[in-house]
């Protein structure tokens, strides 16, 4: 297991090198950065002072080794638009997307693992029904749609939570049910197939016949072996959730991640831009790696791959 | 003697619903084991000796549907047995070891756990006597190094060795009957013989009442006590094992037995028997003895529903064929 660790953090590591890469990179492509800085009407001899200025005459390979180390500080350089620095503007916002995530997941996962089992158990009874009528509405119902209904019922005609805004706990539960609508569906039909094949596996009728008590069977034996899948595609979407659902934090004028990455492409403020990219693509690299060494724990077998 | 045997089985059928009709799987079986006896159920794939296993187990799938007119293991009935009460039998009184060793142990789970597990979950004790018991056991079943293995997962091992484990597994609450599905089907035929071998010596040790399925008669002529000849969902004979390998009264008896082969009584490039032809569908009404398309002393008696007949030493055939026809010298 701690070699397969071991492995899996070095890839993890090279992974993230790569990103940063790209990450810097892109800015360097969308156009000369010291015009762009400069703006439009900007005189030959003003760009070439900023040029200097911004160290943009060296070297791509010093630029980036700068560029890097400053980024491992949590110095993402400064927003072109507010006055704060880019970490600093990420560190403001990134808990309100990581708590709505988390909530979000947690409630995705609470719904979708334990209909997904019930499912599979009474296959084509009504609970299979219900939760493949459940599945196809969450996919076919965009999610700022479904949003706009729990606003109606919960915020305007029953007047329970609030609507919009980050200031309490309260305000996080609609952005958050929202969310966690979304992913449900695809979670639920992957624990349910899974759980289908494996109640099916001879390892399944093995516990039966050692007179398991059915609890056992099903948790111990089962779900473990059918969950596999489920973490992996479970984390895809965390991820997502976590480099901020635009739209959501939109609808209920939440101030994460995803709504400042919206604002700052449509102002074309690329530092702040960057820094996001990068500390999303830096989340997922993490999470691909807790991923991996939770499948491992789950299933042996990855173990020695 | 007026002690229960260890299992009753009267009058089972398994039928299983397809979309070309009910398939009569298993039709009428009776089977009796006795403590420290091993019975062997013999036949080709397909005549219902498993289902008739899993059956007796309570473990048949949802689909299957199971009538019997008495199951009951020592003198308990199981056919009235509440499902709290069937799982707090099984495992603990009654054992199965399946057929397949590469995917009847839980690939998640190390061998030290799902050993364990049995015992400790049927209140035989904590964890270390637990512990103490699977590394007792796995020494037992021939496996060096038990202490280690028990750390060790089922994908690290081999066929034969996961077969060991899955035996001392079944033996962990020294169940009074051993259920063994074609324990040795799934495995290289240089290990067959000493995973039988090993049932063998551990029935008689712990004095199990072992009910071995299998399509291997040369081995049930070394360790049954009791065999019972299944064809096409029917028990065809049934009966101490010397008495029906010596005097076969069922015609496919006979031919099973003529199919074994027997290096010291045969010449060199001698053929070995061969029975023609195909098991007929059990899909609908099966009428009269099934085995007479087959079969080379068929006359027309045999259409009609052929009785059961008992001979001396709780011998029974279902063959309308006088009892002596078959004993010539094979």
């Amino acid at each position: 297991m701690l070699r397969f660790a071991a492995r899996r953090l070095l890839l993890a590591l090279a992974v993230a090198l790569t990103v940063s890469a790209i990450a810097f990179m892109l800015l360097r492509l969308s156009g000369d950065l010291a015009t762009t800085l400069a703006g439009q009407e900007a005189r030959a001899e003003d760009v070439e002072r900023i040029r200097q200025q911004f160290g943009l005459d060296r070297p791509l390979i010093l630029q980036y080794g700068d560029w890097l180390w400053r980024a491992l500080r949590g110095d993402f350089g400064r927003s072109l638009f507010y006055p704060e620095s880019v970490g600093a503007l990420i560190r403001d916002r990134l808990p309100n997307t990581a708590l709505l995530a988390s909530l979000g997941l947690l409630i995705a996962l609470t719904l979708s693992i334990p209909l997904g089992m019930a499912a599979a158990l009474w296959r084509n009874s009504w609970i299979d029904r219900l939760a493949l009528m459940l599945a196809v509405l969450g996919q076919a119902m965009p999610n700022f749609w479904f949003a706009l209904l729990l606003v109606f019922l919960f915020g305007m005609t029953l007047g329970w939570l609030p609507i919009s805004g980050t200031e309490s706990f309260a305000h996080f539960i609609m952005p958050a049910m929202a969310l966690g609508w979304y992913a449900t569906p695809v979670l639920m039909r992957l624990t349910r197939a899974g759980m289908v094949d494996v109640l099916a596996a001879d390892y399944v009728r093995t516990a039966h016949a050692k007179g398991l008590p059915l609890r056992v069977v099903l948790i111990k034996h089962a779900l473990r072996n059918a969950v596999v899948p489920v973490v992996a595609l479970a984390a895809v979407q965390f991820g997502n959730m976590l480099s901020g659902s635009v739209v959501i934090e939109t609808v209920f004028a939440l101030q994460g991640i995803g709504y400042l990455a919206w604002e700052s492409i449509s102002r074309r403020d690329f530092p702040v831009v960057q820094g996001i990219l990068l500390v999303v693509a830096l989340f997922y690299v993490v999470l691909t790696l807790l991923t991996d060494l939770l499948n491992a724990w789950l299933d042996p077998r990855i173990r020695s791959r | 003697m007026s002690e229960a045997p260890l299992l009753e089985l009267a009058g089972l059928s398994v039928d299983i619903p397809t979309e070309a009709g009910v398939l009569h799987a298993v039709r009428d079986v009776s089977l009796t084991v006795r403590r420290g006896e091993t019975l062997c159920v013999v036949g080709e794939s397909g005549c219902g000796k498993s289902l008739t296993s899993l059956a007796i187990m309570g473990l048949l799938p949802p689909a299957a549907q199971r009538r019997a007119r008495r199951l009951a293991l020592a003198g308990e009935d199981l056919l009235s047995a509440s499902p709290r009460r069937l799982r707090a039998l099984r495992g603990d009184r009654m054992a199965m070891i399946f057929q397949d060793p590469m995917t009847s142990l839980n690939p998640a789970w190390s061998v030290g756990d799902q050993l364990e597990e049995i015992f400790i979950r049927h209140g035989k004790g904590n964890r270390r006597a637990a512990r103490e018991r699977a590394v007792a056991l796995l020494e037992r079943v021939g496996i060096a190094n038990a202490g280690g293995r028990l750390a060790q997962y089922p994908h690290q091992l081999s066929g034969g060795l996961r077969q060991r484990v899955m035996i001392a597994m079944a033996l962990m609450c020294s169940p009074g009957l051993v259920l063994a599905d074609e324990p040795t089907t799934a495995l290289d035929a240089t290990i067959q013989l000493g995973i039988l071998q090993l049932l063998a010596e551990l029935q008689a040790e712990m004095h199990m009442g072992l009910m071995l399925v299998t399509h291997d008669l040369g081995i049930v002529a070394r360790i049954a006590d009791r065999v019972a000849v299944m064809y096409a969902g029917e028990v065809v004979e049934e009966g101490p094992a010397r008495t029906v390998f010596t005097a076969p009264r069922h015609p496919y008896t006979r031919g099973l037995i003529d199919c074994i082969p027997q290096p010291d009584r045969m010449a060199p490039g001698q053929r070995l028997g061969t029975i023609p032809g195909m098991v007929p569908s059990l899909v609908g009404e099966v009428q009269g003895c099934a085995f007479r398309t087959r079969c080379a002393f068929a006359r027309p008696e045999c259409a009609a529903t052929v009785a059961p007949r008992h001979g001396p030493d709780d011998h029974m055939w279902r063959c309308v064929l006088p009892p002596e026809t078959l004993d010539h010298a094979a």
